[in-house]
C-alpha cells in the first residue's frame, strides 16, 4: 500500500483518505463535540429561514445563552449548594442555568421577531444589532462578574452507553461516539430526527413551508402568517440557547468574551449546505468541524512519511481557519441559493393592516401569471 | 374595452395628485425642516440609548459598586465626556479614535450605497494593518519620505484585495457578502496570528509581536497622539461625498444599489460596480488599519484586537450611509471610545458598555416607529432606507 | 324567471360597505347581494374599488361602516379563516398557490386532514381530490408540484381549492386574465354548472363581453360607488363602458392603415434559455418593418419574456441572429442597442423601467446619463438633467408637483408615462412594447396606444408583446402567436379574428388540448 502513497499528489490524497478513515473512531468524539453547537445553531436558523425570516443573529443568541447559562449556574450553585447530582451530573444549578439560557435566547429571538416581522426592519440589520449587543452585554457583565472570581458550577457529564454498542461491526464506533454525550448533545440527535420528520409530515411542517415560500397564499387559506413566524422564531431561540449553554455547561465550564467565535455563522452555512433540512444541516456541521478532529489526530499521531511531515508542519492557525474557508466555498456556489425558501427575507405585509400609503399594493405572486 | 388587469391601482389614479404626493423638493426653509427631521431621528436614538445604558448601569451597579448606585450613570457619562472632550489631549484622542472609524465607516457606507452589507471592514482593516506593519518593518532603513507612502500603499492594496474577494464572489457566484465577509474576518485573524507568530515575529520581544516600526511611523501633528492620519479621514469624507453624488461613477453605484435590474438596462455593469464598491471599501478600511498601526500602535501584536469592525457598521448606519453623516457618527463613536478608558477607571464601567450603547442606538434606528412615537416625530418619509434594502438580495442571484 | 320574489333572503349580502384609506374613500356605501344559483358580476376598471370590497368580504380589510349578511343574518369577518368558515371561498387574481408544494398540499393547506394529532393523513385527501377533479372531467395528479403546471391547470387547482372547502359563495377575481378564449369558455361551463348546483358566484372583471356572456346580473362600480345595476339582456358594451368610466368612451383607438417600408428588425432561428438553463425560445424567426406594428400574442409564460429580454440585450442568445436596420445586432448590450435607436417599454416598470427611489429627473435620462450633456467626463451636469426632465414632463403630460419628486410617489399611470417619455424621445428605429398598459386606467391606456400608433405613422418599427389579446387586435398590423417557445403562426390582422388567434394561443395549431393534466409545461 505504501507504494501507492508515493505517487505524487494522488498518492497523498489516497493516503490522506485512508488516514482519516483509520483515525475516525478516535477523533469522532472530538468532531461530534465541535459539531454540536453548530448543528444546534443551524436548527435555530432552520426554524427562522423555513418560515421566511433571515437570522444572522444566531451568533449573538448563542453568546448570550452561553453567558447566561454559566453565570446563572454559578450563582445558583453559590446560593443552593447542591446535593447529589442526578443523571448526567445534573445539579439544580446546572438545570437552572440551562433553563435560564433558553429563556434568554428566546427573549432575544423575540426581539429579532419583533424587528423583522412587526417593524419589518431589514432582517440582516436586526441580526447584526443582536450580535453587537450580545458582545457588549456579555463582555460588560463578564468583566464585572469576574472581578469576584465566581466559582464554576461544573458541567453536565456524559452518558456512557453499554460496551456492547461499540462492538457492532462497521458503525459501532459511530453509535458509541454519538451516544457518549451529555444531555444537550443527545438532545440534538433527538431534535434532528424529530424536526426532519415534522418538516415533511406534520401540519406544522406543511404550514411552515407554505409560509416560507408564499405567505400570501397561506394567509388566504386562513393561516395566521405573523403568528406562525413569531412562534417559529421564538422556538428557534431554544436551539440557539441549547447551543450556547452547551459551550459553557456541557462541553466546557467557563465563559470567555466572544467565545462563540463565529460558530453562529458557520451554522448558517451548514444550514444552506444541508438544504434547509435538519438532517442535512447536521451532516454539514460534522463536515465543517472535521478539520478540528484531523488537527488533533495529526498532533498526536500523524500519518507516516512525507504526508505526515507536511501535515505536522501546517500551522495550527490554518486548521482553525478551515471551517471559515469551507463556509466561503460552500456559499460560493457549491450549493445554489436558489433553493432557499422563496419568501425568505421579504417582510410580509398583511393586507388587513392599515397601510400608510394607499398606493402600496399587496405583493402579488408574479410567478403565477407566468405559468 | 381593451385593458389589462393585474395590479390593484388605487382610486386616486385619476384625481389630481397633489393630495397624495408629499412635497419632496422643498426650497429654502422647507429644506431646512427636512434636514432637521433627518437629523432628529438619529439624535433621538442616541438620547434613548443613553437612557437605556443608564438603566443597565443602575441595574448592574451592585456588581460595580457593591450596592445600588443611582448616580453611577452620571459618573460614567461624565467620565465619558471628560475623557473625550474634557481637555485638548482628550479632543485629540477623540479625533485619533474617530479616524479609523470614519474611514472604515465610509467603507461600510459605500457598500450600502451599492446595496451591499460590507461587514468585512474588520478583516480588511486587519489585512491593511498587517501589510502596513510588514512594510513598516521592512523599510526600517529607508527614509520616512519613502517608508510612509510605501507602508500606506501596502495597507491600501491589502485592504483592496481583501475587499475584492467577497465582491468578486458576490458578483459572479451570488455568495452573499454578509457571510463571506464575516468568514473572511475570522480568516484574517488567523492569518495575522500566524504571520506575526512566525515570519514577522520580532527578535527580542516578550510576547508575539512585530519589531517596532520606526521609519514608517506617521508623524504626530497635534497633542501627544494626533498623527497625520487625522487628515486622511478629513480628506476622505469630501472626496467620497463628491464621488457619490456628483460623479457619473457615483450615480452608477447608487443605481446598482437602488435597482440592479434597471441599472443593467441602463447599460451599467452591476457586477463590476459591486466589485468596485467592495474593493473601494476594502481600500478605505485597509487605510484605516494602516493608519492605526503606523500612527497609533507602531508595532503589531499577533493577537491584535480591535473593535473597529463593529463600530464601523454602527457608524455607517447612524450616518445613513452618507459621507457627512458618517463623519459625525464617526466623531461620536470616536468620542465614546476615547472616553471609555476614563469611564472604566473612574466609574468602573467596562468599555464593552460602548458596544451596548451602539447596539441600542441601532435598535432605535431600526425600530424608528418607537422613536417617532416617543418624540412625536411625524412620519413623512423619514424612514431609514438603507435599513430596508440589504436583505433583498439574500436569496437571489445578482443581476448579471 | 317568474315575477315573484323568492321569500328567502339572499345568500350573501354586503350592505352599505364603506372603507376609507388616508386620502381616499375606496368603498363608499356599496351594496351588493348574491343569491344561490346566480352569477353576479362586479364590473369596474382598475382602481374602482373592487379589490377593496373583496378584501373586506374575505376578512383582509375591516370596513369602517356597513354590514355583511349571510342568509339574512349579520356576520363579522375579521380574518380569511372566518370567511372560509362561513362558506365564502375566493379564487384570487394572482394565484395563491405555493409552487414547491404539491397539488394536494396546496388544496389541503389550512384544512389538513390528520392521521393523528401530529402527522398528516396524506392518503385520504388524495382520493377526494381526484374524485372532485373527475367530476369536472379533469384528471388530477395530486402529487405533482404546482409550479410545474400550466396556467390553465393552476386555475383549475385554485377552483378545486375553493370547492374542497364546501363553500357556498364563490368569488372569482379576474379569473380569465391569463386564459385563452378556449380556456375561458371551459371555465364558464364550469361556472354554469356550479350555478346549477346552487352556488352563489361573484364574478369580478373588467372585460365587458365576458360579463355580458356569463352574468345574470351586473353591478358597475366607479370611484368607490355603485353607479348602476343591469341585466345583460337590457344593456350592451357601450352602455357598460360609459357607466364604468363615467363618460362616453371610444372603445378602440382607430389605428388607420399602416404603410410599412423596409425591414428594420429581422430575427431568425433564435434560441434562448431561461435562468434554469432550459431552452424556452426555439427557433423563432420574424420580421418587423418600419411603419408597422407587429404584435406577438400568447399566454404568458410561453417564452415571450425571454424573447424580449434577448432582443433588448438583457439575456444572452444561445443560437440564431438578430439584425437591426440591416446590421448584425445579436447579443448587443442594451446601451449599444439604444445607440442604434432601439427603445423598450418594459412589462415590469418597477424592475427595468424606473428606479423608484430616484427623482424623476434621473429616471428621465437613465439611458443617456453617461454622455454629454448629462455628464461631462466624470462629472454630472445637473442643470442639463433638469432641463431635459422639465421638457419631457411637459411634452408627455406627466402629472407631478415638481421634476425632482421621487418616482415612487407617482401614480402607476404617471410612472408609465415617465418610462414612455424617456424611451420615445429621440430618433428611434425600433420600439419594443411589452405589456405596456398593464394595470393602468383608461386614460393612460388610451394615451399609450395613441403614442404607439403615432410612432408607427412616423416610420418606426413597433414590436408589441402582450398577453392581452384585445390590445394585440386593436393595435397590430400583423400578428404572431407564441406557443411553447415557438412562433407558431404569423397572421395579417385584417384577415384573422379572435377565435383563430385564441385557438393558436391554446394549442399551437395542433388539435384541441388534451384533458389530461400535462406533466411539464409552463416554467416559472
Amino acid at each position: 500500500m505504501e507504494v501507492v502513497y508515493d505517487i505524487p499528489l494522488i498518492g497523498w490524497l489516497i493516503q490522506f483518505v485512508v488516514y482519516v478513515i483509520e483515525v475516525m473512531p478516535i477523533i469522532a468524539p472530538t468532531i461530534i463535540g465541535a459539531a454540536t453547537p453548530i448543528a444546534l445553531g443551524a436548527l435555530c436558523g432552520f426554524m427562522n429561514e423555513r418560515s421566511g425570516v433571515v437570522n444572522i443573529g444566531i451568533e449573538g443568541m448563542m453568546l448570550t445563552a452561553a453567558f447566561v447559562a454559566w453565570w446563572t449556574a454559578s450563582l445558583t450553585a453559590q446560593l443552593l449548594p447542591g446535593g447529589e447530582p442526578w443523571l448526567f451530573g445534573m445539579t439544580p444549578a446546572l438545570l437552572i442555568g440551562l433553563v435560564a439560557a433558553l429563556v434568554a435566547a428566546m427573549l432575544v429571538s423575540l426581539v429579532h421577531a419583533w424587528l423583522s416581522i412587526t417593524v419589518r426592519a431589514d432582517q440582516i440589520i436586526s441580526g447584526t444589532i443582536i450580535n453587537i449587543f450580545a458582545v457588549g452585554i456579555t463582555g460588560y457583565l463578564n468583566l464585572l462578574v469576574s472581578r469576584s472570581a465566581p466559582p464554576s458550577a461544573g458541567q453536565f457529564t456524559r452518558w456512557n452507553p453499554p460496551e456492547v454498542l461499540a462492538d457492532i461491526p462497521v458503525i459501532g464506533w459511530l453509535l458509541d461516539a454519538l451516544l457518549s454525550q451529555g444531555p444537550i448533545g443527545l438532545g440534538l440527535l433527538v431534535a434532528v430526527i424529530v424536526m426532519q420528520v415534522m418538516l415533511f409530515r406534520s401540519r406544522w411542517g406543511l404550514r411552515t413551508r407554505a409560509v416560507g415560500e408564499h405567505p400570501e397564499a397561506a394567509e388566504t387559506v386562513g393561516i395566521d402568517v405573523v403568528a406562525l413566524r413569531y412562534r417559529n422564531v421564538i422556538l428557534g431561540g431554544v436551539f440557539a440557547g441549547l447551543a450556547g449553554a452547551y459551550l459553557t455547561i456541557e462541553f466546557g465550564n467557563s465563559f470567555q468574551g466572544e467565545m462563540t467565535n463565529g460558530r453562529g455563522f458557520i451554522a448558517l452555512a451548514a444550514l444552506i449546505f444541508g438544504r434547509w433540512t435538519p438532517l442535512g444541516a447536521f451532516g454539514a456541521a460534522i463536515l465543517f468541524t472535521a478539520s478540528e478532529g484531523i488537527q488533533r489526530a495529526v498532533r498526536f499521531g500523524p500519518p507516516e512519511g512525507a504526508l505526515g511531515d507536511f501535515l505536522a508542519s501546517v500551522p495550527p492557525q490554518f486548521y482553525s481557519a478551515v471551517p471559515y474557508l469551507v463556509t466561503i466555498i460552500i456559499l460560493a456556489g457549491v450549493v445554489g441559493r436558489s433553493l432557499a425558501p422563496a419568501a425568505v427575507g421579504k417582510p410580509y405585509t398583511r393586507e388587513k393592516r392599515e397601510r400608510r400609503r394607499p398606493e402600496e399594493p399587496a405583493e402579488p405572486a408574479t410567478a403565477a401569471t407566468e405559468g | 374595452m381593451t385593458k389589462d388587469p393585474v395590479t390593484r391601482e388605487e382610486l386616486h389614479e385619476e384625481q389630481p395628485p397633489q393630495a397624495a404626493v408629499p412635497e419632496q423638493e422643498p426650497r429654502g426653509a422647507a429644506r431646512a425642516r427636512v434636514l432637521l427631521r433627518q437629523v432628529l431621528l438619529p439624535a433621538s436614538a442616541i438620547v434613548l440609548s443613553l437612557v437605556v445604558g443608564a438603566v443597565i448601569m443602575i441595574a448592574s451597579s451592585p456588581l460595580v459598586r457593591g450596592d445600588i448606585d443611582l448616580s453611577l450613570p452620571l459618573t460614567a457619562y461624565w467620565a465619558l465626556l471628560n475623557g473625550s472632550l474634557g481637555s485638548f489631549n482628550a479632543i485629540v484622542s477623540t479625533l485619533v479614535q474617530a479616524t479609523p472609524l470614519i474611514l472604515a465607516g465610509l467603507a461600510v457606507g459605500i457598500g450600502f450605497k451599492a446595496g451591499l452589507f460590507n461587514i468585512g471592514a474588520q478583516g480588511q482593516f486587519l489585512m491593511g494593518a498587517l501589510a502596513a506593519a510588514t512594510m513598516g518593518v521592512a523599510t526600517a532603513d529607508l527614509p520616512p519620505l519613502i517608508a510612509i507612502p510605501v507602508a500606506l500603499a501596502a495597507g491600501m492594496a491589502a485592504g483592496l484585495a481583501y475587499g475584492f474577494i467577497p465582491g468578486f464572489l458576490k458578483a459572479y457566484t451570488g455568495a452573499h457578502e454578509v457571510v463571506t465577509t464575516i468568514m473572511l474576518n475570522y480568516v484574517a485573524i488567523q492569518l495575522v496570528a500566524y504571520v506575526i507568530s512566525g515570519p514577522l515575529r520580532g527578535a527580542n520581544v516578550t510576547f508575539a509581536r512585530t519589531e517596532a516600526i520606526t521609519s514608517a511611523a506617521l508623524p504626530v501633528i497635534a497633542g501627544r497622539d494626533g498623527h497625520i492620519g487625522l487628515l486622511f479621514a478629513a480628506v476622505a469624507v469630501p472626496i467620497m461625498a463628491w464621488m457619490l453624488f456628483r460623479s457619473t461613477l457615483g450615480f452608477e453605484i447608487r443605481t446598482v444599489g437602488a435597482n440592479p435590474d434597471a441599472a443593467r438596462y441602463a447599460g451599467m455593469h452591476p457586477r463590476l460596480l459591486i466589485i468596485l464598491a467592495l474593493s473601494l471599501g476594502g481600500l478605505l478600511a485597509g487605510l484605516a488599519g494602516a493608519t492605526e498601526i503606523l500612527g497609533q500602535v507602531r508595532h503589531m501584536p499577533a493577537a491584535y484586537a480591535t473593535a473597529v469592525g463593529f463600530d464601523a457598521i454602527a457608524v455607517a448606519l447612524l450616518g445613513r450611509a452618507h459621507p457627512v453623516g458618517i463623519l459625525f457618527a464617526g466623531l461620536l463613536f470616536g468620542a465614546m471610545r476615547a472616553g471609555a478608558g476614563l469611564m472604566q477607571i473612574q466609574a468602573g464601567i467596562p468599555v464593552q458598555m460602548v458596544n451596548v450603547l451602539q447596539a441600542v442606538i441601532l435598535f432605535f434606528l431600526a425600530a424608528d416607529l418607537i422613536v417617532r412615537a416617543i418624540f412625536r416625530l411625524r412620519a413623512a418619509g423619514v424612514g431609514v432606507d438603507e435599513m430596508q434594502t440589504i436583505t433583498r438580495s439574500y436569496g437571489e442571484q445578482t443581476a448579471k | 324567471m317568474t315575477t315573484e320574489r323568492p321569500p328567502r333572503p339572499p345568500l350573501l349580502e354586503m350592505r352599505n360597505i364603506t372603507k376609507r384609506y388616508p386620502g381616499v374613500v375606496a368603498n363608499d356605501r356599496i351594496s351588493l347581494d348574491v343569491r344561490g344559483g346566480e352569477i353576479h358580476a362586479l364590473l369596474g376598471e382598475n382602481g374602482a374599488g373592487k379589490s377593496t370590497l373583496m378584501n373586506v368580504l374575505y376578512g383582509l380589510a375591516v370596513p369602517d361602516e356597513g354590514t355583511i349578511l349571510m342568509d339574512g343574518t349579520p356576520i363579522e369577518i375579521e380574518a380569511p379563516r372566518e370567511a372560509i368558515d362561513h362558506g365564502i371561498s375566493m379564487v384570487h387574481q394572482h394565484f395563491m398557490l405555493v409552487p414547491v408544494l404539491s397539488v394536494a398540499e396546496n388544496i389541503l393547506l389550512g384544512d389538513e386532514p390528520m392521521a393523528n394529532p401530529l402527522l398528516l393523513d396524506r392518503g385520504a385527501a388524495s382520493d377526494r381530490i381526484r374524485e372532485l377533479g373527475r367530476s369536472f372531467g379533469w384528471e388530477i395528479d395530486p402529487d405533482a408540484p404546482v409550479g410545474t403546471l400550466s396556467v390553465g391547470w393552476q386555475q383549475r387547482v385554485e377552483i378545486l381549492k375553493a370547492l374542497y372547502r364546501k363553500a357556498r359563495v364563490l368569488v372569482l377575481d379576474e379569473p380569465t386574465a391569463s386564459l385563452t378564449p378556449q380556456e375561458t369558455r371551459e371555465i364558464f361551463d364550469v361556472l354554469r354548472r356550479l350555478k346549477a348546483d346552487g352556488y352563489g358566484i361573484v364574478f369580478i372583471s373588467h372585460k365587458l363581453y365576458e360579463v355580458l356572456d356569463i352574468a345574470d346580473r351586473i353591478t358597475v362600480i366607479r370611484r368607490g360607488r355603485v353607479v348602476g345595476s343591469r341585466i345583460p339582456s337590457e344593456t350592451d358594451e357601450d352602455d357598460l363602458a360609459e357607466l364604468m368610466v363615467g363618460r362616453e368612451v371610444q372603445l378602440t383607438v382607430d389605428r388607420g392603415t399602416s404603410h410599412p417600408a423596409g425591414t428594420i428588425l429581422e430575427v431568425s432561428g433564435l434560441h434562448v434559455k431561461n435562468d434554469r438553463g432550459r431552452e424556452v425560445v426555439h427557433d423563432v424567426g420574424f420580421e418587423v418593418r418600419a411603419g408597422e406594428i407587429f404584435g406577438i400574442a400568447g399566454v404568458a409564460g410561453n417564452g415571450q419574456d425571454e424573447l424580449v429580454e434577448a432582443l433588448i440585450g438583457l439575456r444572452s442568445v444561445s443560437g440564431g441572429t438578430v439584425m437591426i436596420d440591416g446590421r448584425p445586432a445579436t447579443g448587443l448590450s442594451p446601451r449599444r442597442l439604444h445607440q442604434r435607436g432601439v427603445a423598450y417599454v418594459p412589462a415590469d416598470r418597477h424592475r427595468y423601467g424606473l428606479v423608484l427611489s430616484f427623482p424623476i429627473t434621473d429616471n428621465l435620462c437613465l439611458n443617456d446619463y453617461y454622455h454629454p450633456p448629462y455628464s461631462r467626463g466624470v462629472v454630472r451636469n445637473e442643470a442639463a438633467i433638469r432641463e431635459n426632465a422639465e421638457r419631457l414632463i411637459e411634452e408627455y403630460d406627466v402629472r407631478t408637483p415638481a421634476a425632482g419628486v421621487t418616482a415612487g410617489t407617482l401614480s402607476g399611470g404617471n410612472q408609465q408615462k415617465v418610462v414612455v417619455a424617456r424611451e420615445l424621445d429621440g430618433d428611434l428605429v425600433l420600439l419594443v412594447l411589452e405589456q405596456p398598459t398593464r394595470g393602468l386606467d383608461v386614460g393612460s391606456v388610451e394615451f399609450i396606444h395613441r403614442q404607439a400608433i403615432a410612432k408607427r405613422d412616423a416610420g418606426v418599427a413597433v414590436l408589441l408583446v402582450s398577453a392581452e389579446l384585445d390590445e394585440i387586435l386593436e393595435l397590430s398590423d400583423r400578428i404572431g402567436v407564441m406557443f411553447r417557445g415557438r412562433l407558431v403562426a404569423t397572421l395579417d390582422a385584417r384577415t384573422t379574428n379572435r377565435e383563430e388567434i385564441g385557438l393558436l394561443m391554446a394549442t399551437g395549431g395542433r388539435e384541441a388540448a388534451p384533458e389530461r393534466q400535462p406533466a411539464e409545461v409552463g416554467e416559472r
